[in-house]
């Protein structure tokens, strides 16, 4: 019988696992950072339709021999930056362009992908997630770039929160909160791609939403939010990991259900009396 | 068929001694909507520094529209808006906005000190950090608006009252030399606009420019030293006296008044949705207590 000790450090003698975890729990801390200005934006569908806009980026630098984070960050920023654009002209509702664009993005993937004569496994790892086949080159990438969104929020997260909170506020205090919003759609594609090997296109948005939505049950203040939702979106992947090890299921998709599972828990916490009370009462 | 407006002087309230001339705001032939639709129209206003001012008018009658203006935040079809001597939208820095209650989400995951302290982001620019200098700007205005005490409160629990002063600490803590506020009296108990309006009143007799749009025509005779009456154009600008002259109020709210010897009673004033509110979010969260 194995003890606990060893269902801890068994995995860890693979370097394959050991990079997983990194990576896994980078990708949860950025998509926690990012995740948390998105759901106060009210941009969860945004970020689903993001990523399923990298996927012909990402089959046109399989077809180009190129790095698959460069297509799928030029595909997602370029449909981030269109939807902000279609939906500022104001003839249609930001839903009905993230609509049509996504969908036609994503069509233009499935497209790119039926003209690839052979079977590529490769690309079914970006649909769903191949987090164990993470390589070191892979996880210097995924780490620059986190550098990056982690950054730009550092330096500009006063501004992003005055004008997801009251855009017409910071509007007329000065900020370009126009320029901001495309911005932080930038920064929701880049944060996409940075997941893309980890949980895959179709399962990015769990990352970036449930641990977001999950810390927002339970917080009263935005510093609040925000740690809760990086301590969730950190430690949900590394228990993702172990049980999809243990239990060999699919990585990207055993790490989405321990989120959901906590989200769940947390709603259930949260609407009972006691822990509403708790919440109720105003810090002195 | 539109007659003239009614025009008195608005000057003699100028805080600034005189040196300054420039006024707070000046519109010149100024017409603005939204998408193809008109707001206002050939509109043309000066207010002095130093002036404590009442926007009145129908629901849909630029009210709001005028402040946005006024803040830059929507530029004219035509005209020019010039404020605190510049271009309109260039001064924004010395200027503090308050919205309507109900653009905000007051779900939003927020305390009442950190509202405040949005009133220091904008001056304080990227890669600064809140100092001291700012927490204490911010202890300061909530000290002031009398929510010292609520700081660490989401705002969700905040009752009507509490909600606009809260924001209202937030204009102050920003150090501005004009307030736009969007209807910060309108449907809060009687202490709390008498506290608000002291405030108000203090920060113009400090030379500093005051100018609120509101529905509460009582509240403007008692609190503003000037006015100006919106439809569609200035129906009338001048001291708080025109709120009680029949002429201008029949002629700015149309047939939607009903004057009774002394009194005016409105007859359009059911719940306010601004001309502007297509494209904006809305939340009907009255408050609690």
């Amino acid at each position: 019988m194995m003890s606990g000790l060893d269902a801890i450090f068994d995995p860890l003698g693979f370097p394959f696992f050991v990079r997983a975890l990194a990576a896994s729990a980078l990708v949860g801390l950025v998509c926690a950072v990012v995740g948390s200005y998105m759901v106060l934006r009210g941009l969860a569908f945004m970020g689903d339709a993001l990523s399923h806009s990298a996927f012909p980026g990402v089959v046109a630098a399989y077809l180009l021999k190129g790095p698959f984070y460069l297509g799928a960050a030029v595909a997602a920023v370029a449909t981030a930056l269109a939807i902000g654009w279609v939906t500022r002209r104001g003839q249609l509702r930001g839903d009905t362009a993230i609509g049509v664009l996504f969908a036609g993005m994503f069509a233009a993937g499935v497209f790119l992908f039926s003209l690839i004569p052979n079977y590529v496994g490769d690309l079914f790892g970006f649909l769903f997630g191949e987090i164990l086949g993470i390589g070191v080159g892979d996880l210097i990438a995924l780490t620059a770039l986190s550098v990056v969104v982690l950054g730009v929020v550092a330096v500009l997260w006063k501004e992003f929160l005055y004008s997801t909170f009251d855009p017409l506020g910071a509007e007329a205090a000065g900020l370009p909160v126009v320029r901001l919003d495309y911005l932080f759609l930038a920064l929701i594609a880049l944060t996409i791609v940075i997941s893309l090997q980890a949980v895959g296109i179709i399962l990015v948005v769990a990352m970036l939403v449930t641990p977001a939505a999950t810390a927002q049950l339970v917080s009263q203040s935005f510093g609040r939010l925000v740690s809760i939702a990086i301590a969730i979106g950190v430690i949900c992947p590394v228990i993702g990991l172990y049980a999809s090890y243990w239990l060999n299921s699919a990585t990207g998709a055993t790490i989405v259900l321990v989120e959901t599972a906590v989200f769940v828990v947390a709603l259930v916490a949260s609407r009972t009396p006691t822990l509403a009370r708790a919440n109720q009462r105003p810090a002195a | 068929m539109i007659e003239p407006p009614v025009s008195q002087e608005v000057g003699e309230l100028d805080g600034s001694g005189g040196s300054a001339a420039a006024p707070a705001i000046e519109l010149r032939g100024v017409t603005a909507g939204y998408g193809g639709r008109t707001a206002l129209e050939d509109v043309s206003l000066e207010i002095a520094r130093g002036s404590l001012l009442a926007v009145f008018g129908p629901n849909g009658g630029g009210k709001t529209t005028l402040l946005k203006l006024i803040a830059g935040v929507l530029r004219p079809w035509t005209g020019t808006v010039d404020t605190l001597g510049v271009r309109a939208g260039d001064a924004a820095r010395r200027i503090a906005y308050v919205p309507q209650a109900e653009l905000v989400d007051w779900s939003f995951p927020i305390t009442v000190w950190n509202v405040a302290m949005m009133g220091r982001f904008a001056r304080l620019g990227p890669f600064h950090q809140p100092s001291k200098a700012d927490r204490d700007a911010v202890t300061t205005a909530l000290e002031r608006v009398g929510m010292i005490d609520a700081s660490r409160t989401q705002i969700g629990r905040l009752s009507g009252g509490q909600r606009r002063r809260a924001f209202l600490a937030r204009a102050i803590a920003a150090e501005p030399e004009l307030y736009l506020l969007d209807e910060p009296v309108t449907g809060v108990d009687v202490p709390t606009q008498e506290d608000l309006m002291t405030l108000l009143t203090i920060e113009a007799e400090a030379g500093r420019t005051v100018v609120a749009t509101t529905h509460d025509l009582p509240a403007v005779s008692r609190h503003f030293r000037q006015v100006v009456a919106v439809n569609r154009q200035i129906v009338a600008s001048g001291t708080a006296d025109l709120v009680r002259d029949a002429d201008v109020l029949a002629r700015t709210y149309g047939g939607h008044l009903l004057v009774i010897g002394e009194r005016a009673v409105l007859l359009d004033d059911a719940h306010h949705h601004d001309s502007a509110s297509g494209s904006e979010r809305h939340f009907h969260d009255q408050g609690q207590g």
